[in-house]
């Protein structure tokens, strides 16, 4: 459940920090979220990674719904990853994710270790 | 707490973000993590094809009020109370949609490309300060601030683009910004004049080779220069109907006593050269047919500028209204007012004059200091301008350029001049001393008659431009318009001593002896970078013309009549090659077939059959052109080796001329590298068998139909930096000859026909489309309908017309 809930709320913190703040505002939201709510490391990478990359993968997917895949399938080959919107959106999203879920893990040691 | 791990952790993040956070060097120059992000990187640029553009916008700058309607292709139709919210909106809807190419093209004007690209610029700026563009563009900026009318629009102009820019976050960055990772600048009415100035260079600065001839000249005399590089061909069909009269010249230069001796014969040996030369086919054609041609008795205007092409379009569509008037056509981002078009009452159109307006002085300086040259017999002070340029990841570059009389001293020491100690190369140009040449534009835009039309054209000094113009009351006209040195016989071909006055320019052609014609008996009229006039001129007026379009041009509205605008769109896109009509007979007749190897047999009996048109899937015309290059390089390469640098070759004009009365071309058909002396014959046929074995090879690779040889494409500004922003293998025929003057990616930005009845009916197209967005359907959607040879129909809209069903968008400005 605080999975979840970690997962959630790294989201919408990390989508009003995108209006306000420059696009590392997502390691803040990962941070914030596990000060607050103590996980594991693991499950607080995880959160991280999980909540910014669905965010991120979700917005670029629909946007470029909306844009009929003209932009995405330059940038691709721009990029060198070739004419594909998805692969260039998984990639945002997993770039995302991993900064969220590093910003995240490091609040996790602020924690004392939970035993079991 | 485990204090390790979280400082191991907390570091890690921290360097991720640091390096997703800056450029990553020169494949990858943008943040990563910022363009990746949906909300704030490249992805904000991808615009939802479905959304509008309407807007409702409050500046305290306005006077009043003003709409803009978007049609379907989602040109502007701009209507305001007065002049200056006119130029206000025309400046925001600039930037809001082509601010990127405005801030590069300005940027890159004044030299000051290395802020973006680094490094690898800081050749070009050097070559851009030292030619003195900055300077120019400050010299007219004194006079377009000088007149408070002229002031008012430059100025309401500069703040409808900064009140775009200052509405911009970082989000909303244009995608150039956020892949070079940097940020627009605010826009000044300086800028402005460097736009202007940026044309004069692209259209009046590579019209003259005195640096390659003063080269050549080594080698070659005078005459036999004059000979290669003919200024008027036998061929030249002038804007002047030949017969006119021309009036007594009211200057007669004179040259220098000792000009045998001190210029003629003593040209200073000369190592400098210009490394960023502008395209010399930027050309273009207009023309103009009286009612008595036509149809409908309108006359018809068309025009169509050749140039580089490119994504986003140097051309954008407006419509441009208050109540004193309606003004339609292509204007130029960066710049105020319609470029190219038509208001309710006339029509105009520009192409390039292609007169020489620049030449070279030999400057001695008094010693490596550069701050005194001799001049007048005693050492002159030079006014020293330090250049600073930034470099992107790199220090600033300091360059001092010395000011002459005569002009910035382009070449020294320091720069390209490698043979001459304490000597230069001073430049002078026109394009360095003129007024308010939108002038021009500001009131062509608002000309009601002929009248209007001559005193709209007096103000445009650089580039020379040759303005075509018809009126709904039936007048139709060609002037050849700019400021033009009156020269004495070859001044100016070699570079000039530069020690005291007399070779200097004694005066300017008066503006009204400038060529001209006004309703000509035979009904047309028309321009295509030729000569303007025959050799009944009286003054010697060097450039570099081209001939063979003219001449087709003139072909083909020789014999129409009941002319429509769809015969004169029709025309736009002609494929007749001239040029190859007057060489195919020569080429054939010399050819000794016995001689062929079989591949070249083939190709020779293909081309026997062709019809002359260079269209798109043309095979004849790839053979045709590919042997007459070939034969070009077999018969000048030899003796133009001798001059020890690469230079242009003759037209192919020249050659045929040549030929046709001369088949040894008064000796360099021999190749003079061998003992034997080559016939004509020899060199064509060595020539279409050299060319056979290239197209063999281009032929297995299915290259062979013209359009896939030529590969036409229309690249985004920044050229490979973004190929993928291209619009690539475009079927497109034509050459830089033909009437259709497509090159690679190169040929008519902008296509207009307009004819002046009651009402107007006016077609137009460009390669691109109104945005500037490679993330907007509006990027490149013009691009297939222009390559197709099909046009919009041009809408001049009522301000009552809100309701119709062509409006989609609507934008409000209010104070």
């Amino acid at each position: 459940m605080k999975f979840f809930v970690s997962i959630v709320s790294i989201s919408v913190l990390s989508y009003i920090s995108g209006i306000y703040l420059p696009w590392w505002g997502i390691a803040v939201a990962g941070f914030v979220v596990a000060v607050l709510l103590q996980q594991k490391p693991a499950l607080s990478f995880w959160s991280g990674f999980i909540g910014v990359f669905l965010l991120w993968l979700f917005l670029a997917w629909r946007i470029n719904a909306a844009n009929d895949g003209i932009l995405a399938g330059r940038i691709g080959l721009l990029l060198g990853i070739g004419k594909s919107p998805l692969l260039l959106a998984v990639i945002t999203g997993v770039i995302g994710g991993v900064v969220a879920g590093l910003g995240a893990l490091s609040a996790s040691y602020l924690h004392p270790r939970i035993k079991k | 707490m485990r204090i390790i791990s979280f400082l191991f952790t907390t570091a890690a993040t921290v360097l991720l973000v640091y390096l997703l956070n800056r450029p990553l060097g020169d494949k990858v120059p943008m943040p990563v993590g910022n363009f990746l992000s949906p909300q704030t990187g490249f992805w904000q640029n991808a615009e939802d094809t479905a959304a509008g553009f309407n807007a409702d916008l409050s500046f305290p700058q306005l006077k009043g009020k003003a709409e803009v309607y978007f049609d379907e292709r989602l040109v502007p139709h701009v209507f305001a109370e007065n002049d200056e919210d006119l130029y206000f909106v025309q400046g925001y809807l600039h930037a809001k949609f082509r601010l990127f190419q405005m801030d590069l093209q300005t940027k890159a004007a004044e030299g000051r490309v290395s802020e973006i690209a680094g490094a690898k610029a800081i050749n070009y700026d050097r070559e851009q300060r030292r030619l003195g563009m900055k300077f120019a563009a400050e010299n007219s900026l004194h006079t377009m601030e000088k007149d408070p009318k002229a002031r008012a629009v430059y100025t309401a102009y500069t703040a409808g683009v900064n009140a775009y820019i200052h509405s911009l976050k970082k989000s909303d960055l244009p995608l150039e910004y956020k892949i070079l990772n940097f940020e627009p600048e605010e826009w000044t009415n300086l800028r402005t004049a460097l736009l202007l100035k940026m044309m004069a260079k692209m259209l009046a600065s590579g019209t003259e080779k005195d640096l390659a001839y003063s080269r050549l000249h080594q080698v070659f005399s005078t005459s036999q220069i004059n000979l290669l590089y003919p200024q008027i061909p036998d061929s030249l069909k002038p804007i002047v109907p030949p017969g006119d009269a021309f009036a007594k010249p009211a200057i007669t230069p004179v040259m220098p006593a000792d000009a045998d001796s001190a210029y003629f014969k003593e040209v200073p040996p000369v190592t400098a050269f210009e490394q960023y030369t502008p395209d010399r086919d930027n050309g273009s054609n207009n023309w103009v047919v009286a009612g008595s041609k036509t149809a409908s008795s309108a006359p018809i205007l068309a025009n169509d500028p050749h140039l580089e092409l490119s994504l986003p379009s140097i051309w954008y569509e407006m419509q441009l209204s208050t109540p004193q008037g309606n003004t339609y056509g292509a204007t130029l981002p960066g710049s105020p007012f319609v470029i190219i078009g038509f208001n309710d009452s006339i029509a105009w159109g520009v192409t390039n004059a292609q007169r020489d307006v620049k030449d070279y002085y030999a400057i001695r300086f008094k010693d490596s200091l550069r701050n005194a040259y001799w001049f007048e017999n005693r050492w002159k002070l030079a006014q020293q301008r330090i250049e600073a340029i930034k470099v992107k990841g790199g220090a600033t570059v300091y360059d001092t350029v010395a000011y002459t009389v005569f002009g910035p001293v382009m070449y020294d020491e320091s720069f390209r001049d490698t043979l001459t100690k304490q000597n230069g190369l001073a430049v002078k140009w026109t394009a360095h001393h003129t007024g308010d040449d939108g002038n021009t534009f500001y009131l062509l835009n608002r000309a009601k008659n002929y009248d209007d039309y001559v005193n709209a054209i007096q103000f445009f000094e650089c580039p020379g431009q040759n303005f075509v113009f018809a009126s709904k009351s039936g007048t139709i006209a060609l002037w050849q318009q700019g400021r033009f040195p009156a020269r004495w016989n070859n001044q100016g071909m070699y570079v000039m001593p530069g020690t005291d006055r007399r070779y200097d320019w004694q005066g300017d052609i008066p503006q009204v002896e400038n060529p001209h014609a006004l309703n000509p008996a035979r009904g047309y009229l028309f321009s295509a970078n030729q000569r303007p006039a025959d050799g009944a001129y009286p003054y010697y007026i060097p450039g570099a013309y081209i001939t063979p379009r003219a001449s087709a041009i003139e072909l083909y509205l020789r014999s129409m009549n009941h002319i429509t605008a769809a015969d004169m769109m029709k025309l736009q896109n002609n494929y007749f090659n001239i040029m190859a009509r007057d060489m195919m007979p020569l080429l054939l007749s010399y050819t000794d077939t016995s001689l062929l190897t079989p591949g070249a047999k083939k190709y020779y009996d293909q081309v026997r059959s062709w019809d002359l048109f260079a269209g798109p899937l043309s095979i004849g015309q790839t053979i045709y052109q590919t042997w007459m290059d070939s034969l070009s390089t077999n018969v000048w390469q030899d003796e133009l080796a001798r001059a020890g640098f690469k230079v242009e070759m003759p037209a192919e004009e020249t050659l045929m001329e040549l030929l046709k009365k001369d088949s040894a071309a008064m000796g360099y058909v021999d190749n003079i590298n061998t003992p034997e002396q080559e016939t004509l014959q020899m060199q064509v046929t060595d020539a279409l068998n050299k060319t056979a074995k290239m197209l063999a090879g281009i032929e297995k690779e299915g290259r062979a139909e013209w359009a896939k040889f030529k590969d036409v494409s229309v690249y985004h500004l920044l050229k490979e930096a973004l190929l993928p922003f291209a619009h690539t293998g475009l079927n497109v025929g034509g050459w830089g000859n033909i009437i259709n003057a497509v090159k690679k990616s190169h040929g008519p930005s902008w296509r207009m026909v307009v004819q002046l009845g009651t009402p107007t009916e006016a077609y137009g197209v460009y390669p691109g489309g109104q945005s500037g967005n490679p993330g907007s359907r509006f990027y490149d959607n013009a691009i297939n309908t222009w390559a197709t040879g099909n046009y919009y129909r041009l809408w001049m809209m009522n301000r009552s017309e809100q309701g119709d069903a062509r409006v989609k968008w609507r934008m409000n400005f209010v104070k």
